[in-house]
């Protein structure tokens, strides 16, 4: 399987290679638009800042390329974020994928959200073999409306989007790669999907 | 909800564990890698490494242990000590660690932690701020404690804040190594007074000073070292008895 986790110098994105090394796959780091068109399964990491990642897109063109991927594709963290219609966090429109706004956190709250928290609404093939109320790992300070393509929520005084997907657009709030084994299991179910 | 985390602390010498670690299943006590694997399966949350080396090589060493930590372990981990750069903490979140803490660097530089908060996100800059109460009053110190500054913790731990931190680890060097309990008035007020994250740490020795701790402490997360090092708690009894306690733990 060939599988390409997008680089356009977003942050920490050895870890998600070594999870999907640790589940038996290799992938590969490309900014190429040609390469990651061939992709069976594309990964879009990010995290930082939207307004700046949303720049570094436009800047390599990858912003025209990420919409019109046909393979399953998955953004986690910012990468979900940015998939959205628009983000609050520097005012910045996203890739318009997925029909959510992203929006600060309430200041009454510790942000960032950084730790484990629960999973519920499961709604996707992502979830196969994932239990309603899992623990998954979070680090965020905005986050994604509910919506009509919501399939996990979590609560953090307000009940938000921890997944979401529209067609081969599958998004995740948490990150997968860092969320011990349920984690793991999400990562295998995406690279199942087709 | 958001759960409480237990977070063990790995000293950490030229790439091994220094401490004694009381762990028989290990092949290799003094190996960081395979601790952090059985910390992991056990049930910690999160990890910290702490890297007490002074050497040349420190920084080569420290990326090599963090690439094989990232490759073998499927929970987060901060790696601190000695951090003193925008170069050291790109080359350590390359290699795959997930957040990095700075100390003395920060009390040294404050800028810094802006630099590092607008380069990576706030969310993998931790400040570790070591801190002692002198007269009534909580002052920082450097270099493990050991070197007084005119800072007051809760000033200091605002003002980081402030420059973009994205979480505290604050350890007290009175209950740092006496197994009395952590600094829970200490950390209540500054668990009040900041919006992010709050790490204690010195002072575990049972099971109810971490009950303690969540409550009476208001802290988001628990550090510790050799209460798991020796198998003094172990990481699920710990976190039933902190369900039972009414503390929200990932179990």
């Amino acid at each position: 399987m060939n599988i390409v986790i997008i680089d356009y110098g977003a942050g920490n994105i050895q870890s998600i290679k070594f999870a999907i090394k640790r589940l038996g796959y290799d992938a590969i780091l490309s900014s190429n638009a040609e390469e990651i068109r061939l992709a069976d399964k594309v990964i879009f990491p990010g995290v930082g800042e939207a307004s700046s990642a949303m720049k570094m897109l436009k800047s390599t063109g990858l912003d025209k390329v990420i919409p019109t991927l046909k393979q399953p594709v998955l953004g986690i963290c910012l990468g979900m974020q940015l998939m959205c219609t628009y983000c609050e966090e520097g005012d910045t429109d996203g890739l318009g994928i997925f029909h959510a706004n992203v929006v600060k956190f309430d200041n009454k709250l510790k942000v960032p959200q950084i730790g484990w928290n629960r999973i519920y609404d499961l709604k996707s093939e992502l979830f196969t073999g994932i239990s309603e109320q899992e623990f998954v790992y979070l680090v965020h300070s905005f986050y994604v409306k509910e919506c009509e393509e919501t399939i996990a929520s979590t609560e953090y005084g307000v009940e938000y989007t921890s997944a979401i997907q529209k067609d081969n657009f599958y998004g995740v709030q948490f990150h997968p790669e860092k969320s011990s084994d349920a984690g793991e299991k999400i990562l295998e179910n995406f690279l199942k999907a087709t | 909800m958001l759960t409480k985390r237990i977070i063990p602390c790995l000293d950490i010498k030229n790439g091994r564990t220094v401490k004694g670690v009381n762990f028989e299943d290990l092949r290799d006590a003094g190996d960081p890698v395979e601790l952090a694997e059985i910390y992991a399966k056990s049930g910690a949350d999160e990890l910290v490494f702490l890297d007490i080396s002074a050497t040349e090589e420190k920084r080569k060493t420290l990326a090599n242990l963090v690439r094989r930590v990232a490759e073998k372990v499927n929970i987060p981990f901060t790696v601190g000590g000695g951090i003193s750069s925008v170069e050291d903490v790109d080359i350590l979140l390359k290699n795959g660690a997930d957040k990095v803490s700075v100390n003395s660097s920060a009390v040294k530089n404050p800028d810094l932690v802006n630099e590092l908060a607008a380069k990576f996100g706030s969310q993998c800059i931790t400040v570790a701020i070591d801190a002692k109460e002198i007269n009534g009053e909580w002052m920082v110190h450097l270099v493990g404690g050991k070197v007084p500054t005119d800072l007051n913790l809760f000033q200091w731990a605002k003002e980081v804040e402030e420059r973009g931190a994205g979480e505290i680890l604050f350890t007290s060097m009175n209950n740092d190594g006496t197994k009395a309990g952590f600094a829970n008035k200490a950390l209540a007020v500054l668990s009040s007074e900041l919006n992010i994250p709050v790490i204690a740490s010195g002072g575990a020795g049972n099971m109810q000073h971490f009950c303690d701790t969540f409550i009476e402490g208001k802290a988001d997360a628990a550090l510790a070292a050799s209460v798991f090092h020796f198998k003094e708690i172990e990481i699920k009894d710990l976190k039933e008895e902190l369900r039972r306690n009414g503390v929200e733990v990932r179990l």
